[in-house]
């Protein structure tokens, strides 16, 4: 029932569009720069709404100092068979290799746009992004800092992507006569089903972080790319540094959330990253592994991944022969368990080879490339290096998991199910649109799709303008589509707004508006959530370990906070936004435990362990866990879909 | 390490037309008190540190602190971003200071072309694979096991 009692109604703004894409990270833009090209001259109207600032939104927002994936001489079954690797066997190998066929194309552009791209000249030396080189598309050699990984400057990498996203939309805006197509600082809350035609999308309703004003927008596709999912279990730091973490800590779980309240099926939702980084800054390792060839070991001096490797492949069989991420980070934790910690990276050493075939101004520039990786991309990381007197090229520097995370662009697989490319793979995979997702007119990319991991920025970006293209057939297809949404406009303003309601109705009951029995807010909504992903469904308090017991313990838990999120409270629109985002991460939280519960085996050591089945298990398992939530009945429904080879190993 | 507004510094961005820090904060954080007409952090627990402030901020009022529960006082890592390049100063906690310089862009901010030299998107071949750059210039998408 809309009833503003104690808060003022909002303004309510409704926009007809036909294209709308909820998020403005890398995906978003590659999304909207494609559509815009296909849909030129067609007047399909583009929209884009993002809960920040474009120019620094999504996970690049601090920047990058590699691109993890671009091609150039290798071959996308060779792509294929390093994602399988590293995601145990389980991957949707025909979504990997129409990614890998597409990526370039988007570096190609991000480098035309003004991103600097290291090069290696003919004589093999390597050059920094301000040397004047060939281009990629012309021939020019990358610095490749591992067999996928290229080395940039990429200080301002989402800032020139979002300068194309923006130009594009400001062309489809002219053309289409729209006074606006580019909404900063709203955040989408939920998505609109429509109530004419069954399983079909019609738009998305949310509010201004800023201003008194929900927004309802209707459309004939929606591209829900909105991140991973941060923050849901206890971090290591809990106080000021709970900020810091390795993923970015405004990917709330929107993306899963949402699209699985509508219905959309998930897919491998028990997957999860754990990222071994340099301890509490959480700085990339990724250039010291590769580029400076730095061992990581214990404090004894020995290398785990030695140690525990017979071990390992006794419980994880040939997929622990890969020495994956996760079974990297299993071989670490056995040492950390057994007191030989702290794990450390060998910076100092590393260095030291490295400098003994260079000159001094070679070794200043070494130095140089150790620091910038980290001012590029997590400059926290230098700030605990100087604050400890670090200096890496004299002393290692400790490595530690994080808390975990989920997402399906980095070095993980969790999402949604989507529909793969028309030329090659299973009919029954491909359901007539690349990257719609199993509602109609629903789309995803970058973390949104499952199944498909190691995209990374530039394959976020690719990703979304496969899906863009695809959302632009789709209109076309279904031109004469009108949205239908059953709630008024009233009811839903009412449903977005009742946090505001709740505290202001109650605030005044006690003396101070943190303690009041009435509602809870959304920074202890977090933390109980936080608290109970940790302690049941293998968080690092239990060194990442459950079981059906506990994950159903954990589960009932889940389900009383999720009656007790109707009482969220929040003063004003900042905590209103806390209180939606947390919200979201009740929900993705839900289906990681619902599908952690599901599969009986371990698949993924060093991220999780099912204490009750701690060896992997192909004969049962080789198999994509799937899901989905029924909006009618309120239930879940988890199941397995058979696992297909396109790709001999 | 939460970003912390210096008083002397900020001037509110009066004049402008719009505050600064809290048009690029990703996380909603920067907060203007109209009173002081002061920015400031609203929830340093959930700064990410990206450092996008300290690098907009106008009057260069905006520093960063180490996150409280885990970093040593005393260092402090700044950033002066120019339209090609970034140099970062980095004073370690024992007083030495490291100073570097990287280039961040190779075209000038607002320039891209978006189509310069690009094919237009052909709408026959929506249904097949490739985005318009592939399909303008008639490049085949590899498929597996046929190359």
């Amino acid at each position: 029932m809309a009833d503003f009692k104690h808060i003022q109604k909002p303004e309510i703004v409704e926009i007809e569009t036909d294209f709308l894409a909820i998020g403005g990270g890398m995906a978003a833009c590659g999304a909207v720069y494609e559509a815009c090209r296909w849909a030129k001259g067609k007047k399909i109207r583009i929209t884009m709404v993002d809960k920040a600032a474009a120019d620094r939104s999504g996970a690049v927002a601090m920047g990058l100092s590699a691109i993890n994936t671009y091609l150039g001489e290798k071959k996308p079954e060779d792509y294929v068979k390093m994602v399988r690797g590293d995601l145990m066997g389980i991957t949707r190998e025909d979504l990997v290799y129409d990614l890998g066929r597409h990526v370039d194309d988007s570096v190609h552009l991000f480098e035309d746009w003004g991103l600097p791209v290291w090069k290696t000249d003919d004589e093999g030396k390597g050059h920094d992004g301000s040397y004047k080189g060939k281009k990629l598309r012309d021939g020019g050699k990358p610095v490749r800092s591992g067999p996928w990984q290229i080395m940039i400057n990429g200080e301002s990498y989402k800032v020139i992507v979002a300068e194309a996203a923006k130009k594009a939309l400001e062309e489809n805006r002219q053309e289409t006569g729209v006074e606006q197509n580019l909404f900063e600082r709203v955040f989408i809350v939920k998505l609109l089903m429509d109530d004419k035609e069954e399983n079909r999308i019609a738009g998305a309703v949310g509010f201004s972080v800023r201003e008194n004003k929900v927004y309802i927008f209707r459309a004939n596709a929606v591209l829900t790319v909105a991140g991973g999912c941060v923050n849901v279990f206890k971090t290591r730091s809990t106080g000021e540094g709970q900020g810091r973490a390795w993923f970015p800590v405004w990917n709330a779980g929107s993306t899963y959330a949402m699209m699985t309240q509508v219905g959309a099926e998930l897919t491998m939702m028990e997957n999860r990253f754990v990222p071994a980084r340099f301890k509490d800054g959480y700085g990339p390792v990724g250039a010291w592994f590769l580029l400076f060839k730095a061992k990581a070991t214990n404090s004894l001096g020995e290398d785990y991944c030695v140690t525990h490797f017979e071990a390992a492949k006794k419980l994880y069989g040939k997929w622990a022969e890969r020495l994956g991420t996760c079974i990297r980070n299993h071989m670490m934790m056995e040492d950390m368990k057994l007191g030989k910690g702290p794990i450390l990276m060998n910076t100092h050493t590393a260095l030291q080879k490295l400098a003994e075939t260079m000159t001094p101004k070679e070794i200043k520039h070494l130095e140089a490339e150790a620091w910038e990786d980290f001012l590029d991309m997590t400059i926290a990381q230098a700030g605990v290096w100087a604050a400890n007197n670090i200096e890496p090229e004299k002393t290692p520097s400790e490595i530690m998991p994080s808390e975990p995370y989920l997402l399906g662009s980095h070095a993980g697989c969790a999402g949604l199910w989507v529909s793969g490319p028309e030329d090659f793979g299973p009919k029954e995979w491909c359901w007539g649109y690349n990257r719609m997702t199993t509602v109609k007119g629903l789309f995803t990319a970058g973390d949104g799709v499952g199944a498909s991991g190691h995209k990374f920025s530039s394959g976020s970006h690719a990703e979304g303008r496969i899906a863009g293209k695809s959302m632009v057939s789709w209109i076309l297809d279904n031109a004469g589509y009108k949205p239908s949404v059953a709630a008024s406009a009233d009811d839903l303003a009412y449903e977005v707004y009742r946090p505001l309601e709740n505290f202001a109705q109650h605030k005044n009951y006690t003396t101070a508006e943190d303690i009041n029995p009435n509602y809870i807010k959304p920074n202890m909504f977090q933390m109980r959530l936080q608290k109970i992903m940790d302690e049941y469904v293998g968080g690092i308090s239990t060194w990442y370990m459950t079981s059906k017991t506990m994950l159903e313990a954990g589960l009932k838990h889940l389900e009383k906070l999720k009656e007790d999120s109707v009482k969220l409270g929040a003063a004003d629109l900042h905590e209103l936004l806390r209180a939606w985002e947390n919200y979201h991460r009740l929900w993705a939280a839900e289906a990681h435990a619902r599908h952690i519960h599901f599969r009986e085996e371990t698949r993924y050591p060093g991220y999780y362990y099912r204490g009750d089945f701690l060896a992997l298990n192909d004969q049962d398992w080789r198999c994509f866990v799937n899901s989905k939530y029924d909006p009618k009945t309120g239930k879940w429904d988890v199941f397995k879909r058979e696992y297909k080879q396109i790709i001999p190993d | 390490m939460p970003s912390f507004v210096i008083s002397d510094k900020c001037d509110g961005c009066k004049g402008r037309d719009k505050t600064a820090c809290m048009y690029i904060c990703p996380h909603n954080l920067m907060k203007l008190d109209k009173e002081r007409m002061k920015a400031f952090n609203q929830e340093p627990e959930q700064c990410w540190e990206c450092y996008n402030c300290v690098k907009i901020c106008p009057q260069q009022a905006i520093e960063v602190r180490g996150y409280a529960d885990f970093v040593p006082l005393g260092a402090a890592v700044l950033p002066l971003r120019g339209s090609d390049s970034i140099m970062w100063t980095v004073k370690f906690r024992n007083g030495s200071i490291k100073r570097f310089k990287f280039p961040i862009r190779t075209t000038p901010e607002g320039s891209i072309d978006l189509w310069a030299g690009m094919p237009e998107a052909d709408l026959k071949n929506i249904k097949n694979p490739g985005f318009y750059t592939h399909q303008g210039s008639g490049v085949k998408l590899p498929v597996p096991g046929k190359q």
